[in-house]
């Protein structure tokens, strides 16, 4: 009689079994530590950067007096000073020079700017009592989230007493460029950079990266020239792309003399970066197409290339789109070589043309990432929310086209 | 060469069905890998020592069965036996039985001979080696050329135990797999066409060999090649759309077949 | 101005095939015989030679870009407008346009394909350039063998060796975090899991691998680092700020679906009548995995680490924002220390001198860069393609 059973056979058995748990443990260990990575890494930026998409605004009736805004003058008025004296006058048992300073430190710069566009719009509004919008300065604005501690607690407990703190969703982080007041900051002008030079990168990428993989893939006969293109392709696929940074600083702007900071030369550095990878998944979409097509194209009298542009290609498009989409979401992420070129400078304006000085999303997280202000770590986190955001806006677009135009023969 | 001819003497008995013992038998079983159902209220009883082999045209089911007798389908997703396989009255698809026992008493060889991409030696030590069979270097050493020997391959490959399995001939390759299914010692010793990627001579030796080995294992074989059933079985059954069609001893079911599918099989009508 | 000139020459080409077809089609009308091509043909003719002019005329006017601004769209349109006129003026019928026209464009293709070739020679050009330009300031045995780098220091000091301990020691630590979660990950995704873990796991590997580094390294300075530096201070530890480990351990996490995802397929590719085989002999999973599958993934997974230590050492945001700038000589994983993708990102942030050994020496650091990343590739890739060549 044979014993099938495991309770009845020697300890081996149960020792190879306990090494087959063991084993499966470890597996589960590894991809459990890979998830709670993830689940820290994005909680931990989403939670710090949260708060970054609100800002506390607060509000004052103020006297335009004709006194001090001329109807003809408007621009050049001291708007600022208007507001910083009527908040005084808000508290009167304040005296210290110290304690006033501070009062006037909790309202932003742009409190001024915006009473000033709002008297500019409504001139009528001279000599009138207006309710004045306060945007608040980065530390009051941090205070009142709950997000610091400071010396100047009471004083801002006093203010917000007086005054009522109430917070709103920050739509200059939307529309402003960047800034050196924290809360005045915006990702307007990165964005835009981002855009520009992942436009100038796509522009130039997918055609060359298309054309190369159709002749490699469809026309080239395999001889050692060919064979050293591949070899080329491929190993450029791994080479670091802090490499191609220096590329563009040693060739683009030293030889060519294009200019710096400029998305077109970003774009075009991103273009040579992302070059192989289009090249490789446009191959792979190409040699997906059954070769009976072409055949069938030939065989009714199409030359070789309408065989190709007007039978192969569209077949393959799908997969050749899926693959530059997720080459250019690679593109949209990289840091590295943009500040090779440049694009790491402080720039307040928002780019009109891609030959304007701009930064990109990357890189004005890892600029703001190095600034001191605690404001600003808040805005970090909440840039990358935003360049996760995209990223995986574009990835489900590529999973999107693979679902939908995936084909098996 | 020397065992080839004793392996020749046995006696070529076809009439011993019924004078040896059941090993195998099933009852009622069912196979269905997810929606198809591959299997349909199979019954059989298997003898000892001697080689059964399963006919029947491509998809029949009978590789599904063969697959059953040692739990190989557990390894497929959703493939699902209903029924009880016993292997001497024990049904193998008890809750309480452990797969590797099971396995390490009923060995298979496959379609395409698959030797692991190690030594020769190190193939045929594989299952000493995880079952713990052997208690010293020597003793693993012993059962390695014992199995070698007895699955015909010693000879050829004494001098270079030590070269790669992958690097033998196609024909070398299946009696190395033999070799390492038969080195744990199994009772039951199940084949998957094991000579549909070999050319005829190496289909001979492979036969010789089955036929030899019939002494002390029971074999059953798959095969799509009625005269390899007809060379080298003692019991045939006939498989037809997942039912079995009609079991019975070779040399009747070749000249006399009940059943009509059967002999339009045997006659090459379709398959 | 370029993009302007673009637009316009696209405008021509568009007016040049609309011409050049309707000559055609006038032409196949008016004669009785057939034309050797199809109008649409002699149209795409006259719009491939009406770009090519015209990009030619925008290349031509590059150096007076500055001085002229309106010579680019002048001189492309120009070029385009007289070259458009040419081909059309000579549609005959016996005219084989489309032969013309799949020549240029085969042209077109096979340029293509040499700009990633000219990729490799821009890149080794650059790095070599300025390298020969910074050896001949400081002697290359002092840069490969001497011990101290401080290129903004009094005098400065060009040794890199610490830089490559820096570089290796952070290496380390990712690859020792990165190979046993990625293969362990990889293993039980094709060997233990069920299809509905495999879908919820892939999107999560994915989307680890299409973090930017940034990000990483933001997450690694600002949370990975402090949390390690007060765990070590409160066991008693002297943990720098910008720890190596820090460093590492995030770089391994950025490294494992890299790793995960080249085994999968390299376990995947292990043909399963070799696990059929170990399973009909009695084996256990894990006695398979260990003793069938891995063996005969050995080649694949080695050339993945390979690439994956390639990554690591190429790798420049994280350690950019989370390990140092002072090139420590030192193993201790709690210390601070500075990579060459460090030195190199720093040296070439804000103003370059080119003249200065100081910036130049982030290219001779970028040669080192090239030729080991490069040489890990290929063979990794040889590996990798010997491998399969086995299997298929």
């Amino acid at each position: 009689m044979i014993e099938l059973s495991a309770k009845g056979s020697n300890g081996l058995l149960a020792k190879r079994y306990a090494s087959e748990t063991r084993f499966r443990a470890y597996g589960a260990i590894a991809l459990a530590l890979t998830t709670i990575f993830l689940g820290f890494l994005l909680y931990d930026i989403i939670s710090k950067g949260w708060p970054a998409f609100f800002e506390s605004h607060s509000s004052i009736e103020i006297k335009i007096d004709p006194e001090k805004v001329g109807a003809s003058d408007i621009a050049n008025s001291d708007f600022a000073a208007i507001i910083k004296q009527s908040v005084r006058e808000q508290f009167p048992d304040i005296q210290s020079r110290e304690d006033k300073k501070t009062l006037a430190s909790f309202i932003s710069q742009a409190a001024g700017d915006d009473l000033r566009n709002m008297v500019l719009a409504k001139p009528e509004l001279i000599g009138q009592t207006v309710k004045a919008d306060l945007l608040l300065s980065a530390e009051a604005d941090l205070y009142y989230k709950g997000l610091i501690d400071t010396d100047d607690k009471p004083l801002l407990d006093k203010f917000k007493a007086k005054l009522p703190v109430s917070q709103s969703i920050s739509w200059r982080f939307w529309t402003n460029g960047d800034s050196r007041e924290p809360e005045l900051a915006g990702l307007l002008g990165a964005i835009k950079g981002s855009l520009f030079t992942v436009g100038i990168a796509i522009l130039i990428g997918l055609p060359l990266g298309v054309f190369a993989a159709i002749y490699l893939e469809q026309f080239a006969r395999r001889n050692r020239w060919t064979d050293l293109i591949e070899v080329n392709i491929n190993n450029l696929a791994a080479v670091p792309s802090i490499i191609f940074g220096l590329l563009g600083l040693a060739m683009f702007l030293n030889f060519f003399g294009l200019p710096r900071s400029a998305p077109v030369v970003g774009g075009l550095v991103l273009a040579l970066l992302v070059l192989p990878t289009i090249i490789i998944a446009s191959r792979a979409a190409l040699r997906a197409v059954p070769p009976s097509i072409k055949e069938a194209a030939l065989g009714v009298g199409a030359s070789q290339q309408q065989a190709v542009f007007h039978h192969v290609l569209p077949l393959a498009l799908p997969g050749i789109l899926t693959g530059t989409i997720l080459a250019l979401a690679r593109a949209f992420g990289e840091t590295a070589p943009l500040l090779m070129i440049g694009m790491v400078a402080f720039i307040a304006d928002v780019p009109q043309s891609p030959t304007d000085a701009a930064t990109v999303l990357p890189v004005q997280i890892f600029l703001w990432s190095d600034l001191p202000e605690l404001a600003f770590k808040s805005k970090t986190a909440a840039a990358i929310i935003i360049l996760i955001g995209i990223l995986m806006l574009a990835n489900a677009l590529a999973i999107y086209l693979r679902r939908k135009f995936e084909r098996r023969w | 060469m020397n065992q080839m001819s004793t392996a020749r003497a046995t006696e070529k008995n076809t009439q011993m069905v019924g004078e040896r013992s059941t090993r195998i038998s099933a009852r009622k079983v069912n196979i269905y890998y997810s929606e198809k159902h591959a299997i349909k209220d199979l019954s059989i009883e298997i003898p000892d020592r001697s080689v059964s082999a399963f006919i029947g045209p491509s998809g029949c089911g009978k590789s599904t069965f063969l697959r059953a007798i040692n739990r190989m389908n557990d390894t497929i997703d959703g493939c699902r036996v209903d029924g009880e396989v016993r292997l001497d009255d024990k049904n193998i698809y008890d809750k309480d039985v452990d797969v590797v026992q099971l396995r390490s008493h009923v060995g298979m060889v496959f379609q395409k001979p698959n030797p692991f991409p190690k030594s020769i030696f190190e193939n045929v030590a594989y299952g000493p080696r995880i079952h713990g069979l052997a208690k010293n270097k020597t003793d693993l050493e012993e059962m390695v050329v014992a199995s070698l020997k007895k699955a015909g391959l010693f000879e050829e490959v004494k001098d270079r135990l030590n070269s790669p399995g992958t690097g033998l001939s196609g024909g070398q390759q299946q009696r190395l797999c033999i070799a390492r299914a038969i080195a744990v010692n199994p009772e039951v010793i199940l084949m998957d066409e094991p000579c549909s990627a070999l050319d005829p001579i190496a289909t001979a030796r492979i036969e010789e060999l089955i036929d030899e080995l019939r002494q002390n294992y029971c074999i059953i074989i798959v095969t799509h090649s009625m005269q390899q059933a007809a060379r080298v079985s003692q019991l045939t059954a006939f498989f037809h759309l997942g039912t079995l069609v009609e079991t019975g001893d070779t040399n009747t079911m070749f000249t006399n077949p009940q059943d009509k599918r059967t002999q339009d099989y045997i006659t090459g009508r379709f398959g | 101005m370029i993009l302007w000139s673009l637009l316009i020459i696209l405008v021509a080409a568009v007016g040049a095939f609309l011409f050049a077809k309707s000559q055609a089609t006038t032409l196949q009308t008016n004669n009785t015989g057939r034309l050797a091509s199809l109008p649409g043909q002699h149209g795409l003719l006259a719009a491939a030679v009406a770009i090519l002019a015209g990009l030619a005329g925008i290349v031509v006017s590059i150096p007076f870009s500055a001085s002229f601004a309106w010579m680019m769209p002048a001189l492309s349109v120009a070029a385009a407008t007289i070259a458009a006129f040419f081909t059309i003026s000579r549609i005959t019928p016996n005219w084989h346009a489309r032969n013309k026209f799949e020549a240029i464009v085969m042209g077109v293709l096979i340029a293509s394909s040499i700009v990633a070739i000219l990729t490799t020679v821009g890149i080794f050009a650059s790095v070599v350039f300025e390298s020969v330009a910074f050896f001949r300031q400081v002697n290359i045995f002092e840069f490969l063998f001497t011990t101290q780098w401080s290129p903004t220091g009094t005098p400065p000091s060009f040794g890199f060796i610490p830089l490559l301990t820096g570089t290796l020691l952070i290496t380390f630590i990712a690859i020792a975090v990165a190979t046993p979660l990625g293969l362990f990950s990889a293993i039980y995704l094709a060997e233990y899991a069920s299809p509905t873990l495999r879908r919820w796991m892939k999107p999560v590997l994915e989307m680890l691998a299409g973090i930017p580094t940034v990000v990483l390294g933001f997450f690694a300075a600002l949370t990975v680092a402090p949390l390690i530096k007060h765990s070590g201070n409160a066991i008693g530890l002297n943990v720098a700020s910008e720890s190596a480990l820090a460093a590492g351990l995030v770089m391994g996490m950025m490294i494992v679906p890299l790793i995960s995802s080249l085994s999968d397929d390299i376990i995947n590719a292990v043909p399963q009548s070799l696990r059929d085989g170990s399973y009909a002999m009695g084996a256990t999973k894990s006695e398979t995995v260990k003793r069938v599958v891995l063996p005969a993934a050995l080649p694949g997974i080695m050339s993945a680490v390979m690439l994956a230590i390639s990554r690591a050492i190429g790798e420049t945001m994280i350690v950019v924002m989370a390990a140092g700038l002072a090139a420590n000589l030192t193993f201790n994983p709690l210390a601070a220390v500075s990579t060459i993708t460090v030195q190199i990102a720093t040296l070439l942030v804000g103003d370059q001198e080119f003249d200065s050994a100081k910036t130049l020496s982030a290219f001779a650091l970028g040669i080192v860069l090239f030729f080991i990343t490069l040489a890990l590739n290929y063979i990794a890739l040889r590996v990798v393609q010997r491998y399969r060549q086995a299997y298929d």
